[in-house]
């Protein structure tokens, strides 16, 4: 059984009068378990509708998706029990400390306040948020600290999948690589499938098994970051994760992201 | 084996709900600022009210009794504040998420929805009770109210039940913001300003127009705060209000699985349009 997978999916959307916007066409995908999955496409590409659909958040327009078996439309708690979420924003109660914020998630999956108090800090402290940071406000930490607690709250209870939608969006190059390093380790210790998406060529290269190329809604590629590179490759020249995009998509990403 | 399958889920699902309650406690401390702001607001409204008992007699010449109209229209506007403020932390917990950037993470939580609805509803009626007295408490200090014959636990009985109503009405009104993004929560002040208008808050719906009336009747606030008034200003005990309290609460159960209902009707139009997103 496949950790994730997704077949024929689609949604579109209604923009003003009547005009519908495709966002997915018949995306279907599988990953494995422990896998580290990339959806690599440029801003409008469907990325974020794809991971809102497996975190049963939208409901698709055609075909199927399932989490470790469970169909996200039909059994969406189970679904839910299963998985977590990162997304570009932090989302967050501004005026809540990072420990009240945890405290608040561990109690919708069922964690009791005594059993996550001590884990909560203790992980703040390991991802480098000092304890008087960790009780104020999340409005007076950075992008990269709220980051970093939006990941802790992941990992309070690691799920058996983790969706990631451009977590290192916004980042600076220390604290994406920290978020980074964070998502292997994650990997490594506690085999949890990851599914990421980015537009971050580099990032993709660096931490996926596979990656899938998603353009106006379609996946046109999907595979080894090294084997798209050989799959595109016509001379002895090295071939970057943006030569594959171009040819795969006649764009170029620098236009497109 | 069976009763620990059993008793896990209920026990996640309590610990949620109180997730959500003690969400809302510290939320409320930390806008302790905002908190002083509308209780000032809401104390100085009602003694404006209430000082209308006062000036009506002056304005009079005698043969009208100042100080129980002032108590007939402290009842009215403290049992208004109490049920408002259910509704409004009810009804605009969908905005008010949607506003802070927390809404799909709240609602991609494995908890069930209805834990949501309960956990949000436990702490507004706590919040609202607590305070509603803190205003009595402060009303108290400047008027002298006659309350020797008030029969207090039938008053406290009647807000209880009341309080029923209001919850359900609150999530019924809950499905305006989810559906409406931008407009929803206009929708359920326009909501609440009706209830105000038609529920007798400050005078006998028998004032009002015969179609208003009509509309009455359909109001619970009507109930609470005629059963509140017969219990403060009259003294009427449990023997004279057991059957409209139980109709009051039936009506209140009723309303509840109406507005669950709607709203998880609501949350799955959301889903397929892709309504379930943050503000800004």
């Amino acid at each position: 059984m496949y950790a994730l997978s997704a077949e024929s999916l689609e949604k579109r959307f209604r923009k003003g009068k009547g005009k519908l916007i495709w966002a997915l066409r018949k995306v279907s995908f599988s990953v494995a378990r422990g896998e580290i999955y990339g959806i690599l496409g440029p801003n409008g590409s469907g990325k974020s509708t794809l991971v809102r659909i497996l975190a049963t958040l939208l409901i698709p327009d055609g075909g199927r998706a399932w989490v470790l078996g469970y169909d996200v439309v039909r059994q969406p708690k189970q679904v839910r029990a299963l998985i977590h979420r990162v997304s570009t924003e932090a989302a967050f109660f501004k005026k809540l400390s990072p420990l009240e914020n945890l405290l608040y998630g561990a109690r919708l999956y069922g964690l009791s306040g005594r059993v996550v108090g001590r884990r909560a800090r203790g992980l703040l402290a390991e991802l480098g948020i000092p304890p008087d940071r960790q009780r104020r406000p999340m409005e007076q930490l950075s992008r990269g600290q709220q980051q970093k607690v939006a990941v802790a709250r992941a990992l309070l209870q690691p799920p058996p999948v983790l969706l990631l939608d451009e977590p290192t969006t916004g980042l600076d190059p220390r604290s994406k690589r920290e978020v980074q390093e964070l998502v292997l380790g994650l990997r490594r210790e506690k085999g949890t499938t990851i599914l990421l998406t980015t537009h971050d060529m580099e990032e993709a290269d660096r931490i996926c098994d596979r990656v899938g190329i998603l353009d106006e809604g379609r996946l046109v590629a999907e595979g080894a970051p090294w084997k798209l590179k050989q799959r595109v490759k016509t001379d002895g020249r090295p071939v970057s994760m943006e030569d594959v995009f171009f040819a795969l998509t006649g764009k170029e990403w620098e236009d497109e992201s | 084996m069976r009763a620990e399958a059993f008793s896990r889920p209920i026990r996640r699902e309590l610990i949620a709900a109180w997730g959500f309650l003690a969400r809302n406690v510290h939320l409320t401390k930390r806008y302790w600022g905002w908190e002083l702001v509308w209780f000032a607001y809401s104390l100085t409204s009602s003694l404006a009210v209430a000082y209308i008992g006062l000036g009506t007699e002056r304005l009079a010449g005698g043969g009208v009794d100042g100080q129980a109209l002032t108590l007939y229209l402290l009842v009215g506007t403290l049992v208004w504040s109490y049920l408002s403020q259910i509704f409004y932390v009810i009804s605009e917990m969908v905005a008010w998420e949607r506003w802070e950037g927390t809404i799909e993470y709240t609602f991609m939580a494995p908890s069930s929805r209805l834990t949501h609805l309960v956990g949000t509803s436990l702490f507004a009626v706590i919040y609202g009770i607590g305070r509603t007295l803190l205003i009595l408490a402060a009303a108290a200090a400047f008027f002298r109210l006659p309350l020797a014959g008030a029969h207090l636990p039938a008053a406290g009985l009647w807000l209880l039940v009341g309080s029923v109503s209001f919850v359900g009405f609150g999530i019924l009104a809950g499905v305006m913001p989810l559906l409406f993004p931008e407009r929803g929560v206009q929708m359920t002040n326009v909501l609440a300003a009706l209830l105000l208008l038609i529920s007798g808050v400050y005078y006998p719906v028998e004032v009002l127009p015969g179609w208003m009336q009509l509309l009455a009747r359909g109001s619970p606030a009507t109930y609470v705060i005629q059963g509140m008034r017969g219990a403060i200003l009259a003294g009427e005990g449990l023997d004279q209000m057991a059957r409209p309290l139980a109709l009051l609460a039936l009506g209140g159960v009723g309303m509840i699985l109406v507005g669950t209902w709607a709203f998880s009707l609501a949350e799955r139009y959301a889903k397929r349009t892709g309504r379930l997103k943050r503000s800004g």
